[in-house]
């Protein structure tokens, strides 16, 4: 009996590791360990066996069930090891081929500056509104400081719907609205469209955008105006942007200025990008003109402000580099992809 | 406004900078430099020298060789030049040196170096230079000859540099004057601000007129009828008047401000409107009827001749000068043809007056006429500025000698205008600044502005020029401007208990925008006025309300005469210009108002309507569309009863395939695909899609609260619905059985088949639906599902669908 057994074992052992298949190993399992394998066919042999030789051989048959079962599983694994081996072989594909995209549409460029320009003033406690289109005179010059027939009113090119409407040609016009809700203090910037009679060209459009700013408060000083300008311009253009401010007139501040920024293309060396100036003229602002103040009803003596404005479109051509500001109002697919 | 940094320098004498630094230090202290030229740039080694010999050159018959006298040396120069003779004196150019440009008035960038050669032969040391090759002209220099060299004068100083002969070391600089500042379009005036700029003292001296004759109060008299529109009026007389050429340093000055000289007399009036500001007319007193000047309105209607021979028809609101008979001349914007300045004159009146800028503005504009001094005028000149500026063009007369200035002056000023006194308070204007300036730094200011100050009662008094100075706000910016703005610091407001937030409406736009986008549209934007005539390129009915557009009353033309009442002809327009050019698709969104008149013409503002619109061309069809209008309802939390309907009223759709989308019972959205009238009419793609969404209406219902709903556990019971009907049946018909009939079981139904064609015979179609129950608390059963099948198929055999056999 144990020499049978001992040649099952050896048997087992030379077919296990002939096999071709995982197949042939599941035949080899039936035909060693199956209800009527070959080994089984031994232990029902053990009744003949002596009562003391009976654990000894009981103990080999085990042992060589259990051999033949881990060269079993081991050769299973093999034979699975290699057919995945094969299967991801056979799968490889050329990564370098194109990706496929799903049809998103894409974000006006003045839209995705504009989103950044509010990022950076919400960010900084500032509320996003908005005003009306189409204005009366009134808020649009009058309560700006700018009486009838003042020149300014000549310079902005106002298209009129008639004697008192007409379509703002600032988003100043905003400021005033936020003043007579007479809720203070005052936080916001105001983006929106304006309107000039300029002629259709490469850098003018007479439908446009404003990014109006206003803060009154107690004690608000010209150089908050310049820190908070400052601030704006290093998180828009970049950390190492300075700002340079210019004495200037607006009619609806005092003291104004005109702001520049070192060019963010040469970092203010001088390029072809800001002819040469090393500075870009960015924004027009000053401190809240008291007359202002008082024409909406708040005490100059009490509360100071400051107020900015920015054309939306100047931000846009220049931080995405385009050079016909047309492109914009076309909404040619091949531009619109591009952002 | 321009001026000349040696004219400038003449008021500011201890004024030294470069050219750069002028510019940096004039710009940041408010007088905005936008450029400058400097005449000598491309000029180099350009001495006086003087023709010693010359003989023909053996070679050339047009060719002369010269012996030149440059001062340290005498050294040979082949010429062509036609006008050369022995003894003339020359603008040369020495070996090495440079030139602007060439003799034809081209100018190279960079100047052209002139080196020593060989000219057909002879050696040649440099070149002598006509007014072109020295970058200038014969306008600015009226004695250079047409063709040839510039000769100088006999007294030129041989072997000096001639550049600096000729005024050309200099530089003009064009300044940004800013509204407010009427005194800086003068010379003077920016000599101001550079004195305060720079810390330099200004010097002026007050102009003044050595000996005199007669008294022109015996010889003219004036009247100013209409004060309110002249508040000042003076002039004085110059007899005997000796027309000639300007001498060289007027001509110089005026050249380099880019005005031509012309005689004496223009050239002073020119000279003193640019020094002061203040215009200057010159009447000729011989023509001046009954030897009398009145200023009084015009009449409407009238018709006058200006002295550019053109007739102007004026009104009652223009301001004129005229004589004992007849006008002479508009006031402030031009004189007239009969009584201008001839080479005849002999005796003339000077006018320096101050009229009203406002009245002034407008008359120009209304006449079509906006001269050099009207574009003074306008600006509102200050009245106290007339004395001097006649003053000193006596002056001149006297000092060029271009005639004999007769005693006295004429000068009505009924109101003379107030000395301003503004209250000075260091420390408001630090508070206002935050900034820590000394008192004394402050007022350190204030002399080269010639602002006064009264230590004992604390007030700042205000040269009547500075019409821009009226309260505190304003002395703070003149305190900045000289300070520095550099140097106030920086600091960010306090911003108590701010938190920064977009408005609702904005972040609902956001929504929409994102939506948009993951639906594969792309943003536009398009103009809010468009032309009338889209109206019929729509097709739209002759009393669609959508005709009540605003009208612009000066629009740009008419294509941008009207505001836009809907957003679909900016949509339509952007499309066919992506089909126009070739663009295999597009899908286009734009979120912008629309502008609905309460009533017209416009008594109050209009209602201005946030708008969506949507549309594409390509790949797609309807139901793309209407896909991505449901999306973007779901996205806004806009789950309320949709309702299509198609009326087939939409004219600018196809009339099978448009609907309006009503939400809730209340229409707030059209779609449809266009109809092909309004493709040919605006070039469009053959099947072009478009929808137009009412967001302003929408606002109030969109919700952003997202409640969770069980996940559920037991499983659905699906029955699928095949039906049969006639062709015109519309799903939703079908929809809204299944929906009412569902209860609360229903949990989703959905259209998965439809089917036209010989099976269920013509004129009929099929649709099939899966429909799905279930229950959150059990697992359904048949006898739960069935009779809810059994009443739906009953109640849709009503409308005569039925289950296909």
């Amino acid at each position: 009996m144990l020499e049978k057994l001992v040649k099952i074992r050896q048997e087992a052992m030379e077919q296990i590791l002939s096999a071709s298949s995982a197949d042939s190993l599941n035949d080899l399992r039936v035909r060693y360990l199956g209800k009527k394998g070959l080994l089984t066919e031994v232990l029902k042999g053990m009744k003949d066996v002596s009562a003391e030789e009976r654990p000894r051989v009981g103990q080999l048959v085990n042992d060589a069930r259990k051999e033949i079962e881990n060269n079993l599983d081991s050769m299973r694994t093999e034979f699975e090891n290699r057919l995945m081996q094969a299967r991801l072989q056979a799968e490889e594909i050329d990564v370098t081929l194109p990706g496929k995209k799903t049809a998103l549409g894409h974000s006006h460029p003045n839209n995705v500056i504009l989103r950044q320009v509010e990022d950076i003033f919400v960010g900084m406690g500032y509320e996003v509104v908005s005003g009306p289109e189409i204005e009366y005179d009134y808020y649009n010059f009058e309560a700006l400081n700018i009486p009838a027939n003042h020149p300014a009113k000549d310079e902005q090119d106002t298209f009129y719907i008639n004697n008192d409407i007409l379509l703002r040609t600032q988003t100043s016009s905003v400021q005033i609205h936020e003043m007579e809700r007479g809720v203070l203090p005052i936080r916001m910037i105001a983006p929106g469209r304006v309107f000039r009679a300029d002629e259709v060209d490469a850098t003018h459009s007479p439908s446009f955008h404003q990014i109006e700013g206003l803060v009154i408060d107690k004690g608000i000083t010209f150089a908050d105006l310049k820190g908070t300008l400052d601030e704006f311009a290093k998180r828009f253009f970049g950390p190492d942007t300075r700002t340079k401010f210019r004495p200037h007139h607006f009619p609806f501040t005092e003291p104004s200025a005109e702001v520049d920024v070192s060019c963010f293309k040469c970092g203010g060396k001088g390029c072809r990008f800001c002819k040469g100036e090393g500075w870009i003229e960015i924004l027009g602002c000053g401190m809240v003109h008291p007359h202002v103040l008082e024409m909406a009803g708040i005490d100059p003596d009490v509360y100071s402000g400051f107020a900015f404005g920015m054309g939306l479109e100047r931000l846009t051509l220049l931080k995405c580099e385009i050079d016909d500001m047309r492109l914009l109002y076309e909404n040619d697919m091949r531009f619109l992809k591009q952002f | 406004m321009n001026a000349s940094l040696s004219w400038i320098r003449s008021y500011v004498p201890e004024l030294e900078c470069s050219y750069q630094e002028f510019r940096d230090a004039m710009t940041l202290s408010g007088t905005k430099v936008e450029g400058y030229k400097v005449f000598d740039e491309d000029l180099d080694k350009i001495v006086i020298g003087q023709v010693v010999s010359m003989e023909k050159h053996p070679d050339a018959d047009k060719l002369q060789i010269c012996q030149v006298n440059v001062g340290t040396e005498t050294i040979q120069i082949v010429t062509g030049a036609p006008n050369v003779f022995e003894g003339a004196k020359v603008p040369v150019v020495l070996d090495g040196g440079r030139v602007a440009g060439g003799h034809d008035g081209n100018m190279t960038p960079g100047g052209i170096k002139i080196k020593k050669g060989k000219l057909r032969g002879v050696e040649s040391f440099g070149m002598m230079c006509s007014i072109e090759e020295l970058g200038s002209t014969r306008e600015m220099y009226p004695d250079a000859p047409e063709n040839g060299l510039y000769i100088l004068p006999e007294d030129a100083p041989v072997g000096e540099s001639a550049t600096s002969y000729l005024g050309l070391c200099d530089a003009n600089y064009e300044f940004e004057i800013t509204s407010n500042r009427v005194d800086c379009y003068s010379v003077l005036g920016i000599a101001r601000e550079a004195a305060a700029t720079f810390r330099k003292p200004f010097v002026n001296e007050e102009p003044k007129i050595r000996k005199t004759e007669g008294d022109i109060r015996d010889l003219l008299e004036v009247e100013v009828k209409d004060t309110d529109l002249c508040p000042r009026y003076t002039a004085m007389m110059v007899k005997n008047i000796r027309l000639a050429p300007s001498p060289r340093w007027l001509r110089q000055r005026l050249a380099s401000n880019g005005i031509r000289p012309i005689n004496n007399v223009v050239d002073i009036t020119n000279y003193v409107m640019e020094e002061y500001g203040q215009p200057m007319h010159a009447f000729d007193y011989d023509t001046i009827k009954g030897h009398k000047i009145v200023v009084k309105r015009a009449q409407d209607g009238e018709k006058f001749v200006t002295l550019d021979g053109q007739e102007r028809t004026l009104d009652k609101d223009i301001l004129m000068i005229c004589d004992a008979e007849r006008p002479i001349g508009i006031a402030g914007i031009m004189g007239g043809e009969e009584s201008k300045i001839t080479d005849d004159v002999k005796t003339l009146v000077f006018e320096s007056a101050c009229f009203d800028g406002t009245n002034n503005r407008l008359s120009a504009r209304r006449l079509g006429l906006r001269t050099d001094a009207s574009g003074k005028y306008e600006k509102g000149l200050d009245p106290n500025n007339t004395v001097p500026a006649i003053i000193r063009a006596c002056q001149l007369i006297e000092e060029l000698d271009a005639g004999d200035v007769v005693g006295g002056m004429i000068d009505l000023y009924p109101e003379p205008v107030q000395e301003k006194k503004i209250a000075f308070d260091p420390e408001r204007i630090n508070a206002y600044l935050g900034t820590d300036i000394s008192k004394e730094k402050m007022l350190s200011y204030f002399p080269a502005l010639e602002i006064g100050y009264e230590e004992e009662s604390n007030l700042l008094t205000i040269p009547s020029f500075r019409q821009d100075l009226l309260r505190g706000a304003d002395i703070a910016e003149e305190i900045a401007r000289f300070y520095g703005y550099d140097k106030i610091p920086t600091t960010l407001p306090a911003m108590k208990g701010a938190s920064g937030k977009l408005t609702y409406k904005f972040q609902v736009n956001e929504v929409i925008r994102e939506q948009m986008q993951a639906a594969g549209y792309s943003e536009a934007m398009t103009y809010s006025f468009e032309s009338p005539k889209v109206f019929d390129k729509c097709l739209l009915d002759p009393e669609d309300p959508h005709r009540q557009a605003i009208v612009i009353s000066n629009p740009l033309g008419e294509d941008y005469s009207i505001m836009r009442t809907s957003l679909l002809n900016g949509l339509f327009t952007s499309l066919a210009t992506n089909y126009n050019r070739r663009n295999k698709e597009a899908a286009l969104y734009e979120l912008s108002n629309v502008y609905i008149a309460k009533q017209l013409p416009l008594t109050e503002l209009p209602d201005e309507r946030m708008t969506l619109s949507l549309g594409f061309f390509g790949e797609g069809d309807f139901f793309n569309l209407k896909g991505a209008v449901e999306e973007l309802f779901d996205g806004l939390g806009l789950t309320g009863h949709r309702r299509y309907d198609n009326t087939g009223e939409l004219p600018f759709f196809h009339p099978g395939r448009q609907a309006i989308l009503s939400y809730e019972g209340t229409p707030v959205a059209i779609l449809g695909e266009v109809h092909p009238t309004v493709v040919k009419n605006y070039g469009l793609a053959k099947r072009t899609y478009a929808a137009q969404i009412d967001v302003e209406g929408l606002y109030e219902k969109v919700s952003f609260a997202r409640k969770y709903q069980g996940i559920p556990k037991y499983p659905a019971v699906s029955r699928d619905l095949s039906l049969v009907m006639d062709r015109s049946v519309r799903a939703g018909q079908i929809e809204e059985i299944i929906e009412s009939c569902g209860g609360k079981l229903l949990e989703h139904y959905e259209l998965f088949d439809i089917y036209e064609g010989e099976q269920v015979g013509a004129g009929r179609k099929s649709l099939a639906y899966t429909v799905r129950f279930r229950a959150s608390d059990r697992t359904l059963e048949d006898g739960d599902v069935t009779p809810i099948m059994e009443k739906i198929v009953k109640k849709l055999g009503e409308i005569d669908v039925f289950l296909r056999s």
